[in-house]
């Protein structure tokens, strides 16, 4: 593979564009630390999830709403549908062993994939997102407004959800839940309610990811099944129980693959997944507990 | 004892009578399906040794099942191997690659080896397409047609049937003799308590390894006789939802019964190469009209499936059965 000659303007528009994937893997991650802090459980429906709510942002779109009216909408759909999801198919296997969780969220991803092809047929069709895809001048450094658009709206909705977590009562309910399940009921948090939120969270943090990426991929019904594992490694690198772990996770991930796809031409486009893959291996074998997580201790 | 010893030994004779006769029973093109869904049950066999005894989780056997593949169409395209003794050697292959995924996993619970062998599952389709010289990249490799060796006649789609069913009553003894004999119970007692096993002396990892190994194993020639069968080879043969297939059907069927196998092994048969008739036959119902280039419908109603039978049966189909039929099938069945 010819690298070509090295310059400074490609390294920085390579950093730039492996932070948009970064946020991206990011925000996914994120959704799934949420999830995994509620429910001990990884979600492997997320990425389906995602997708499901940019096939209904894109036919919004379709209908000739715009996408900034289209935004809030989806965003209040994907909540209901988290919510609902919790509240009937992983309520009742809550208490199980996480391994049922896991295939449930398992059923629930082919499902959900089956119901994209039957609603909007199979195939990749182009999405186009809010941010043009032209680029500006940055210290000389060409580049594309798409890929500020999705690391601004990516932190800004971190922003949020973190200020949402730490000064509100529902945040501060929702932190006891994941924190300690007993004592949280005890004075009086209701637990349930709190787990169908966190999902509902997560669900809109995955729709938002689904319609940043969209129009840089393109829209299929399996568009985030990679995005996923990228995801999933960004959430083991930060630590799984720690939402500002996988923001910085992904970010680090985003920026790493990029470059080592770029740059390492035995790597290239074909061995970023195996990559992310060999990294989930490596951080749970040397560091389990990622960058930011906290240590388990076990009682036996 | 005996008597449960002796029901499943019958049960296991009555199998071979059934899968020597079949053929003469049906025509061909039922027996080439029919050796499919042996090929999926030998994989399901597999991923049941690991899940069902050991407690492991894999969400990769559909990238071992790929593994098997690949070793057969290479050695028979590139080396001139005949493709009857590639599956043994697939088998192999297979089988180390699971003991080196089984050593991290000695170090992973439940969840992280879900996580690694879905990626796994995700990413095994880039290393073909890397390393395009030696896999054939996106193309793949095309192998000889299928046809009947040694001068039996037989059809080539009976051929395959009696191969698949003989190497899978073969592999279902063995199966069999494992999990009731010392290393069944060995992994039961890891599987509820590795505190408890190790205590008692028990090497974890060693028999967590040979679980992993074993069940690689049994996808590698899985994959190595679908290679055979269908004559090519290349990344999309064994999609990646495969994977999810194989761990779902094994939930869905039941982790410890023969019957849940079969019929988990006919699910993913359905799904992965009958899905349009299934779009088909649905439309044969009253007012219901589905657009045939929209698939996906069969999804929907295995993932439907799938998450009502875990909530309300939680044991699987097979288990279900048991617990309807009581104790004629808990002695047939039941390795417990």
């Amino acid at each position: 593979m010819l690298l070509g000659v090295f310059t400074w303007t490609e390294f920085a528009q390579q950093i730039v564009s492996g932070l948009r994937d970064g946020a991206i893997y990011g925000g996914l991650a994120l959704a799934l630390v949420i999830i995994y802090r509620s429910t001990r459980a990884i979600n492997f429906a997320q990425g389906e999830m995602a997708t499901f709510t940019t096939f209904i942002a894109w036919s919004l779109m379709n209908h000739g709403l715009s996408f900034w009216t289209a935004f809030p909408l989806v965003l209040a759909i994907a909540f209901s549908g988290g919510v609902a999801i919790e509240r009937l198919i992983i309520r009742p296997v809550e208490n199980g062993p996480v391994i049922t969780i896991v295939i449930v969220t398992l059923g629930l991803a082919v499902l959900l994939n089956g119901l994209m092809s039957l609603i909007w047929g199979g195939g990749n069709r182009p999405f186009h997102g809010p941010f043009s895809t032209r680029t500006i001048d940055v210290g000389g450094v060409p580049i594309s407004v798409q890929d500020i658009g999705i690391v601004a709206v990516s932190f800004a909705l971190v922003a949020l959800l973190a200020l949402f977590f730490r000064f509100t009562k529902l945040g501060l309910g929702l932190r006891a839940a994941a924190l300690n399940r007993q004592s949280s009921e005890l004075v009086g948090v209701r637990v349930g309610w709190m787990l169908a939120f966190g999902w509902g969270l997560a669900a809109v943090l995955g729709a938002v990811a689904g319609m940043m990426v969209a129009p840089v991929l393109f829209l299929d019904p399996n568009m985030m099944q990679t995005v996923l594992l990228y995801a999933f490694a960004a959430a083991v690198l930060g630590g799984l129980d720690s939402p500002l772990g996988a923001v910085i996770g992904g970010l680090l991930l985003g920026v790493t693959i990029t470059l080592l796809g770029r740059y390492v031409g035995f790597v290239g486009q074909a061995l970023k997944l195996p990559t992310a893959l060999l990294l989930i291996l490596l951080v749970l074998l040397v560091k389990p507990n990622g960058l930011f997580g906290r240590v388990a201790v076990r009682r036996v | 004892m005996r008597l449960k010893l002796g029901l499943e030994v019958l049960g296991l004779l009555v199998l071979a009578l059934l899968i020597a006769v079949m053929p003469r029973l049906v025509d061909n093109f039922t027996a080439y399906e029919m050796a499919t869904v042996g090929m999926y049950f030998i994989a399901l066999l597999g991923l049941s040794i690991l899940t069902g005894y050991s407690g492991q989780i894999s969400l990769g056997h559909g990238a071992f099942m790929a593994i098997g593949g690949y070793t057969t169409a290479i050695l028979s395209v590139d080396h001139g191997v005949r493709d009857l003794w590639t599956i043994p050697i697939a088998g192999l292959v297979a089988g180390v690659a699971g003991l080196i995924v089984g050593v991290p996993a000695l170090r992973l619970s439940g969840l992280y080896l879900a996580l690694i062998t879905f990626g796994i599952a995700v990413s095994f389709r880039q290393i073909p397409i890397k390393f395009d010289h030696f896999f054939g990249g996106t193309t793949g490799k095309v192998l000889g047609l299928l046809k009947t060796p040694f001068g039996l006649s037989a059809t080539p789609e009976d051929w395959i049937y009696y191969l698949t069913w003989g190497i899978a009553f073969v592999l279902l003894v063995v199966a069999w003799l494992f999990v009731r004999g010392k290393p069944g119970r060995t992994l039961k007692a890891i599987r509820d308590s590795e505190i408890a096993a190790a205590s008692s002396g028990i090497s974890i990892a060693r028999y967590k390894m040979i679980a992993f190994g074993m069940s690689a194993f049994y996808a590698g020639v899985a994959g190595a006789l679908y290679a055979i069968a269908r004559a090519y080879m290349n990344p999309d043969v064994f999609p990646i939802i495969l994977s999810v297939y194989l761990v779902a059907a094994l939930a869905l069927g039941g982790i410890d019964s023969f019957v849940g196998l079969i019929v988990g092994a006919t699910i993913i048969y359905v799904l992965i190469n009958r899905a349009d008739d299934v779009t088909g036959w649905i439309n044969h119902l009253p007012g219901v009209s589905l657009d045939s280039k929209r698939p996906g419908m069969p999804d929907v109603i295995f993932g439907a499936v799938l998450i009502l039978v875990l909530i309300t049966l939680r044991t699987g189909v097979g288990g279900a059965l048991r617990r309807a039929f009581g104790p004629l099938t808990t002695r047939l069945y039941s390795r417990s």
